[in-house]
């Protein structure tokens, strides 16, 4: 597991414990490295009506689905959230709000504790203002300050999400400074995982192992300093790993997320993948569709392990990896993530690494997460250096579900 | 923060309370207890949840092992024993918190 700072036991006892629910693909932000589909924009089904999205609560929970996120999209741009939330936590779930930050007014904050709300992830993607309203393309940075400050003092636990790139990464020292001035309960520095808008971006988002390594020893001195104040999180890029993740803890072990529409899937990043048949909660039982579906079975277990997994010694502890990454980058999802050092494959990881570090490489501008880029990349068309891939999502590739046992 | 940077094993003197960013319940579909916390989940064997139950920041770590004395009869010392391990164990992985 590419994490240091949690434990991670793998036993969900085949119940999808971590039900995320992707309220929307709308967002104020335009993140270039976001983990939604490079053609959301697409002309498709309608979202979950409020009824809808109940009723996949009141199913998640009857499959034992303890862990709840509401995401996007920025999921605040739902004007039933604090009602969904309310539902949600009368049937018992933890409820996680993973957000942008934008839309939070001290009016929704109170709702929503009001509404049972557990805790509150926001992201933050540097120190400085500048560099923030660029990267996100909105005037963000003085909004997430302020909303920090503002959970806190509502008394919500609060994670704050840091996506780490070459832009960024030299930044650990002041946004863990600006992090404990917030009061930050945890920090996560999560080095995006190269699927999707960030797949699009990979050569001028990915950083140097160099860098990498600076960034780690800032961490792991601030660790030292800060002791139990702070719990900080540092997920490497698996591109600099060696071995692959341990992707969602194995395909359709313990992760379930409902995309906008209705679809059900075992990662946010799945639906990249073709030939799967994909199914909506507006058309089955969520029972059926994670018990039964051939989706779900498809790499479920260890059975269908390709070599060299399958004689693998360290099968039971990454399941082969991602299999969004294994179909971005070999063209066949069944075969072993190319992030691991024993992959035929393996060199597409290296040569990625090459190209994007390029003595000479003419850097190329971000291509911004928005309508316009999204209609021109479900074209095929060519706004990226990477543009005929499709797929795969940043943020929570690498599921921290922490199951621990006592 | 009440726990000091080296901090002592538990006394029986002292009081212990439930770190208040962890959601401590009974889950019915897990048949146990469990710890909640942001994306994350501890499930507790019948021990540990009595023990984590009982962590009010009222009883004192004495009272407590009184308590799990009287509810497994038989063996005092090894309840004992056992009471100032977990919560040597649980105060380490921040889920408990020693009152000042």
């Amino acid at each position: 597991m590419p994490k240091d700072g949690s434990v991670v036991r793998l036993d969900g006892q085949g119940k999808p414990l971590w039900l995320v629910l992707e309220l929307t693909y709308r967002c104020p932000l335009k993140c270039p490295w976001c983990s939604n589909p490079v053609d959301y924009a697409r002309d498709g089904e309608a979202e979950l009506s409020t009824a809808e999205w109940k009723r996949v609560l009141r199913e998640g929970r009857e499959l034992g689905a303890l862990q709840l996120g509401f995401t996007g999209g920025e999921p605040l741009l739902r004007d039933d959230l604090e009602e969904l939330v309310a539902d949600a936590s009368a049937l018992g779930y933890y409820t996680n709000l993973i957000t942008s930050g934008v839309g939070l007014s001290e009016e929704r904050l109170i709702a929503l504790k009001a509404a049972g709300l557990n805790q509150i992830q926001l992201s933050l993607q540097s120190s400085e203002r500048e560099l923030t309203d660029t990267l996100v393309g909105a005037r963000a940075f003085d909004l997430k300050v302020k909303v920090a400050h503002l959970i806190k003092a509502h008394g919500f636990p609060m994670v704050l999400n840091v996506p780490v790139f070459r832009h960024n990464i030299g930044q650990v020292e002041d946004i863990l400074a600006l992090a404990e001035d917030i009061g930050v309960d945890y920090l996560e520095f999560a080095n995006i995982q190269y699927y999707n808008w960030a797949m699009v971006n990979r050569d001028e988002l990915l950083p140097t192992l160099e860098q990498l390594q600076a960034a780690e020893r800032a961490v792991q001195a601030a660790r030292e300093r800060l002791g139990d104040r702070m719990t900080i999180y540092f997920v490497i890029p698996d591109y600099y790993e060696g071995r692959p993740k341990a992707c969602m803890n194995g395909w359709g072990a313990i992760h379930l997320t409902i995309a906008p529409d209705g679809v059900a899937m075992p990662c946010q990043e799945a639906r990249v993948i073709p030939g799967l048949e994909f199914e909506s909660v507006r058309d089955q039982p969520l029972g059926w569709i994670w018990h039964e579906s051939p989706l779900f079975r498809k790499y479920r277990g260890l059975d269908w392990l390709p070599e060299p997994c399958g004689s693998c010694s360290e099968k039971e502890k990454d399941f082969g990896g991602c299999r969004c990454q294994a179909f971005l980058l070999t063209g066949d999802a069944s075969n072993t993530d190319p992030a691991c050092s024993r992959s035929p494959h393996h060199h597409l990881i290296t040569e990625a690494i090459a190209q994007a570090h390029a003595p000479g490489r003419k850097l190329q501008a971000l291509v911004m997460r928005n309508d316009r880029n999204s209609r021109l990349l479900a074209q095929g068309g060519g706004c990226g250096s990477n543009a005929g891939q499709k797929g795969g999502g940043a943020r929570l590739t690498v599921a921290r579900v922490e199951v621990d046992h006592v | 923060m009440t726990d000091t940077a080296t901090p002592s094993p538990p006394a029986a003197g002292e009081r212990y309370a439930l770190n208040p960013m962890y959601l401590f319940r009974w889950e019915p579909t897990q048949d146990s207890h469990v710890l909640l916390y942001p994306e994350g989940i501890v499930k507790l064997n019948q021990t540990a949840g009595d023990i984590i139950e009982r962590c009010d920041g009222k009883r004192t770590v004495a009272e407590l092992i009184a308590e799990l004395q009287q509810r497994y009869p038989g063996d005092d010392d090894r309840v004992a024993e056992g009471v100032y391990k977990f919560l040597e164990v649980f105060r380490a992985k921040g889920w408990i918190r020693r009152q000042a």
